[in-house]
C-alpha cells in the first residue's frame, strides 16, 4: 500500500548565516492510510515544523513530500490550495475555532470553502457533529463549549469530507486527562476509518495511543517504537498473599 | 495487594462462599490478579483464626464465610492506611545511567532514548488495552491508567534526565564515584 504522506530527506533551514537554524535534517517519514503515528521529542526538535511541511503550510528547503502519490514541488498555487483545504486536516492544541461561528457553522467551513452548498455543507457537519456526541452542542459557539467539546468540533472540521490526512499538534495540551482520552479516542477511530494521521507531542501518554511511535531530536529522527506482543503479556500474576 | 482486606471487603456486602469469592475477586481486579483457590481458603483461616470472619457450615467448600465487627473495623482502618511506597522501577534505571556516565564510549543520550523507546512501547500496550475496552470498565480503567502514570512517571525523569546531561555533560572522575555501592543496596532491597 502506498503511504498517504511521505517525507523524503525533508530539511528545513530558517535564517542564514551566523543566525541558520536547522530545523529539519534528513528526516524520512512515511504513514500509511489508516495509521496513526505520534512524531515525540521535546520543544525544539522540529516537531511543529515537521507537521507545519507535511500539512503544506511550509516549504521544505530541500527534500521532497509527498501526499497521495503527488509530489507538492510540483503543484501550482491552486493545486496545493485545494490540496490543503480537501485532503488535510489541521487540530490545533488552542482548537482555532472562529468565535463568530457556531459549532456546526465551524465544522462545515471547509466544505464551504470548497463549493459546498451551504445547506448540503451543514447537513454533513451536523451529521458528523452526531458521531462525535456532539448534536445538542451544534448551535453553540465556541465560547460555550467546554474545551473538551471545542476540541471534538475542533475534529469533526479536521476530518469532514474526503480528508487523507490528519495531523494534530498537542491536541490534548489544555484538557484534562479525562478529556484528552475522549479525543485520542475521536483520533484513533478517524485513522482505523482510513485517515492517516500524524500527531506531534511531547507528552508519551498521548503518543503511546499511537500505532507507532517516531521519535524526534534536534530535527532528526532518532528512532522509533516496534510492534510489541498483544497485551495480555501485561497481565502477569502479581498477587502477594 | 492484600489479598486478606480484598477477602474483607468482598465479605462486607453478605456471607459468602470461598469459590464465590474467588471469583468475585477476579472480576472486580479486572482478571488482572488471578488467584488460586487454596490461596482463598488459606486466608479466610487466618481471618477466622484472628476473629476477623467467621464461618457455618460442614467444612471446605460447604462453609460460608460472614465478616465479624472487628473485620468490619480492620477493613475501615486498612483502607485509610497510606499505601506503601513501591520502591519506584526506575531505581534500576537510575543506577545504570548513572554508571553509565562514568563509562567511556558511551553515549547516554543514545542510552537513554533505548529506555525511552521501552517505556513508550510498554506504555502502548497498556493503552491499546485501554482502547479496546468498554469505557465503562471501570476496575480495568483504574488499573490501567495507574500503570500508565506509573511509566509515564519514568519517561518524564528519562526527557529530565537527558536535558540534565545536555546542559551539564558528566566529567570523568578521578576517584571512583559511590554510585555502585548505593546501586546494590537499593537494587537488593527491590528483589
Amino acid at each position: 500500500m502506498s503511504a498517504a504522506v511521505e517525507l523524503r530527506q525533508v530539511s528545513k533551514v530558517y535564517g542564514s548565516g551566523p543566525a541558520e537554524v536547522h530545523a529539519l535534517r534528513g528526516v524520512d517519514l512515511s504513514v500509511q492510510a489508516g495509521e496513526l503515528v505520534a512524531v515525540m521529542g521535546p520543544s525544539g526538535s522540529g516537531k511543529s515544523t515537521l507537521l507545519t511541511i507535511a500539512g503544506t503550510l511550509e516549504e521544505p528547503t530541500s527534500g521532497q513530500v509527498v501526499i497521495d502519490e503527488r509530489e507538492l514541488a510540483g503543484l501550482s498555487r491552486n493545486e496545493l490550495a485545494r490540496l490543503r483545504r480537501r485532503a488535510i486536516g489541521y487540530v490545533f492544541q488552542d482548537f482555532n475555532l472562529l468565535p463568530g461561528l457556531t459549532a456546526v457553522e465551524n465544522v462545515a467551513l471547509p466544505l464551504e470553502l470548497d463549493g459546498v452548498r451551504v445547506k448540503a455543507a451543514r447537513a454533513a457537519a451536523l451529521v458528523m457533529l452526531e458521531r462525535l456526541g456532539l448534536a445538542e452542542r451544534a448551535t453553540r459557539f465556541p465560547d460555550e463549549l467546554s474545551g473538551g467539546e471545542s476540541q471534538r468540533v475542533a475534529i469533526a472540521r479536521a476530518v469532514i469530507g474526503e480528508r487523507r490526512l490528519l495531523l494534530a499538534d498537542e491536541p490534548t495540551g489544555a484538557l484534562d486527562s479525562v478529556s484528552g482520552e475522549a479525543v485520542m479516542r475521536l483520533l484513533r477511530t478517524a485513522c482505523r476509518d482510513g485517515v492517516a494521521g500524524v500527531v506531534v507531542t511531547h507528552d508519551a501518554q498521548l503518543a503511546s495511543w499511537a500505532d507507532r511511535v517516531v521519535f524526534l531530536r534536534d530535527g532528526q529522527v532518532v528512532d522509533q517504537t516496534n510492534p510489541r506482543p498483544g497485551p495480555e503479556s501485561l497481565l502477569t500474576p502479581g498477587v502477594k498473599p | 495487594m492484600s489479598v486478606r482486606h480484598a477477602l474483607l471487603a468482598l465479605l462486607s456486602d453478605g456471607p459468602k462462599y470461598g469459590l464465590q469469592l474467588r471469583q468475585e475477586f477476579e472480576s472486580r481486579t479486572g482478571e488482572v490478579w488471578p488467584l488460586n483457590v487454596g490461596q482463598v481458603y488459606t486466608t479466610l483461616q487466618r481471618l477466622e483464626r484472628d476473629g476477623f470472619v467467621e464461618s457455618e457450615g460442614s467444612g471446605g467448600p460447604q462453609n460460608v464465610f460472614t465478616i465479624t465487627s472487628a473485620g468490619a473495623d480492620e477493613l475501615a482502618a486498612w483502607l485509610r492506611t497510606p499505601a506503601e511506597v513501591m520502591p519506584p522501577p526506575r531505581d534500576e534505571l537510575v543506577i545504570k545511567v548513572l554508571v553509565a556516565t562514568s563509562v567511556p564510549g558511551v553515549d547516554v543520550s543514545e542510552l537513554l532514548q533505548v529506555h525511552r523507546r521501552h517505556m513508550v512501547e510498554a506504555m502502548q500496550q497498556y493503552t491499546h488495552i485501554k482502547s479496546d475496552m468498554a469505557e465503562d470498565d471501570v476496575e480495568l480503567g483504574l488499573i490501567v491508567d495507574s500503570e500508565l502514570f506509573r511509566i509515564e512517571a519514568v519517561v518524564r525523569w528519562i526527557d529530565a534526565a537527558d536535558a540534565r546531561l545536555k546542559q551539564y555533560p558528566a566529567q570523568p572522575r578521578r576517584t571512583p564515584a559511590p554510585v555502585p555501592r548505593l546501586g546494590r543496596a537499593r537494587m537488593g532491597s527491590r528483589r
